[in-house]
C-alpha cells in the first residue's frame, strides 16, 4: 500500500506539479519544434514516453549493477548517453520490423529523441533522487505522460496562433514562446500541490 | 571569412540562441542570476571549442554512418571533464546549475556545430567557430540573466559581486514571477522578437542604400 501511495505521488508530481517541459525546462527543443500540428505532437509524445520509460529502466540497471560496483560514477554522463542512443536505435529497428505503420508516422522524430534532454534528464534525476527500480520506471513513464500532455495542449494553442493578429516581429517563434509562458503560468497552479 | 565577421555572425546575425533557436532548455532554465549565466556560457564555450577541434581533427577517421554517435561520445567526454572541474573548484556554481551541466551533452548547439561546421573544416577554423558561437551563446545568456535578475530579484550580479550582488530595486518591488519558469518563456519570447525587429531594421537600411 505504501509503495502504491508513493508511486501515485511520484506520478502526479511528474505529470503536473513538476511537468518536465513547463516547470523543469527539459525537452524544450522538440516541444517548440514538433508542436505545430496536433497529430505529430501526439506521435512525438508517445515515442518520448516509451523511450523515457525504457531509458529509466536501462540506466537504473546500468548504474546499479555496473557503475556503482566498479566505482565508475564519474562516467555516468558518457555511459547514459550511449545507453540512450543504443536504445533509441533498437526501438527504431524494432518498430521498423514489427510496426511499420507507427514507424512511418514517427519518422524523423525517433532518432531525434536521442538528443532530447528530457530523456537524459530523467535518467540523471532518477539517480539523483535515489529512486528504486519501480519508482524510476514510473517516474520515467509519467514524466513522458506529462511531456505528452504539455505538447498536445500546446499544439492546439499553436494551431490558432498561426492566424492571430500580432506585431510583425512577434510572428512565429516569439509569440509561441509567450503562449508557452502562459501555459506554464497555468501549470504553476499545481505547484505546492501535495497529495499527502 | 575573417575573425571580425565571424564574431559578428556569432553574436548578432547568426546567434545560436536568438537566430538559430538552439539550446533553448538551458537558456530558459538557468538564467536566473548573472553568476549562473556566465558559468554556463563559459562552460559551453570551452566544451564547444574543444569538441569542435577534436571532431575536426578526426573528421577523416570517423565513418560516415556512426558519426553522430561518435560526436556524442566526444562531447560527453568533455562535458564530464568540465563537470568534474566545476565540482572541484566552483562547487557553488555546480550546485546551482545542477543537472544542466551533464545535460550540456544534449545541447543542440554543440552537436549542431559539430555536424554543420567542424566535420567539414580545418582545426583552426573550427576552434574559431566554436569560440564565436560560444561567445554568442554566452552573450544571449547574459542578457537574459541581467533582465531576469533585475526584474525578478532586483539585484545585479548576485554571486559575482559578493553574495547578494548590487541591489537595484527595493526588496518589496521585484516580481518573483520573472525568475520562475514563466518568466523564462516570456523573457526569451520578447528577446527573440526584439532581435527579429532589429534584424529587419538592419535589412531595411541596407536595402535603402
Amino acid at each position: 500500500m505504501n509503495l502504491f501511495l508513493s508511486l501515485f505521488s511520484i506520478s502526479l508530481s511528474a505529470i503536473l506539479a513538476e511537468n518536465f517541459i513547463l516547470v523543469k525546462f527539459l525537452g524544450i527543443c522538440p516541444f517548440m519544434g514538433v508542436s505545430k500540428k496536433s497529430d505529430t505532437a501526439i506521435g512525438m509524445g508517445v515515442a518520448v514516453t516509451f523511450v523515457m520509460g525504457l531509458a529509466s529502466a536501462a540506466t537504473w540497471a546500468v548504474d546499479h549493477y555496473l557503475l556503482a560496483p566498479l566505482e565508475l560514477g564519474y562516467m555516468q554522463t558518457v555511459v547514459f548517453i550511449l545507453v540512450i542512443a543504443a536504445l533509441v536505435q533498437l526501438v527504431e529497428m524494432f518498430l521498423q520490423k514489427a510496426m511499420p505503420a507507427l514507424y512511418q508516422a514517427l519518422g524523423i522524430y525517433l532518432p531525434l529523441i536521442t538528443t532530447n534532454c528530457a530523456v537524459l534528464g530523467v535518467a540523471l534525476l532518477n539517480i539523483q533522487n535515489g529512486y528504486s527500480f519501480i519508482e524510476s520506471v514510473v517516474y520515467g513513464v509519467m514524466g513522458g505522460v506529462g511531456f505528452t500532455l504539455a505538447i498536445v495542449l500546446f499544439s492546439s494553442v499553436r494551431e490558432r496562433l498561426e492566424d492571430c493578429d500580432c506585431p510583425k516581429c512577434f510572428k512565429g517563434f516569439p509569440i509561441a514562446l509567450i503562449a508557452a509562458g502562459l501555459l506554464a503560468l497555468s501549470f504553476m497552479g499545481f505547484s505546492g500541490f501535495k497529495v499527502f | 571569412m575573417n575573425f571580425k565577421n565571424r564574431l559578428k555572425d556569432g553574436l548578432l546575425t547568426n546567434n545560436p540562441v536568438l537566430g538559430q533557436l538552439l539550446g533553448l532548455c538551458s537558456t530558459m532554465a538557468i538564467t536566473t542570476t548573472l553568476f549562473n549565466g556566465l558559468g554556463m556560457g563559459l562552460s559551453v564555450t570551452l566544451i564547444l571549442i574543444c569538441s569542435n577541434m577534436v571532431i575536426s581533427l578526426l573528421r577523416k577517421v570517423i565513418p560516415e554512418k556512426i558519426r553522430i554517435a561518435a560526436y556524442i561520445v566526444i562531447i560527453a567526454g568533455f562535458v564530464t571533464m568540465v563537470d568534474l572541474i566545476l565540482k572541484a573548484y566552483l562547487p557553488a556554481l555546480s550546485e546551482s546549475l545542477g543537472v544542466f551541466i551533464p545535460l550540456i551533452v544534449v545541447n543542440c548547439i554543440i552537436l549542431g556545430r559539430a555536424e554543420a561546421f567542424a566535420s567539414k573544416n580545418g582545426v583552426l577554423a573550427s576552434a574559431v567557430d566554436g569560440f564565436t558561437q560560444g561567445i554568442g551563446y554566452t552573450a544571449a545568456l547574459v542578457v537574459m540573466c541581467v533582465i531576469r535578475e533585475f526584474l525578478g530579484s532586483g539585484t545585479f550580479g548576485k554571486g559575482v559581486f559578493g553574495a547578494d550582488g548590487i541591489r537595484l530595486l527595493d526588496a518589496q518591488y521585484p516580481a518573483l514571477l520573472v525568475i520562475l519558469p514563466v518568466g523564462g518563456f516570456l523573457t526569451l519570447g520578447c528577446l527573440i522578437a526584439f532581435s527579429q525587429w532589429l534584424n529587419d531594421r538592419m535589412k531595411e537600411k541596407e536595402g535603402k542604400k
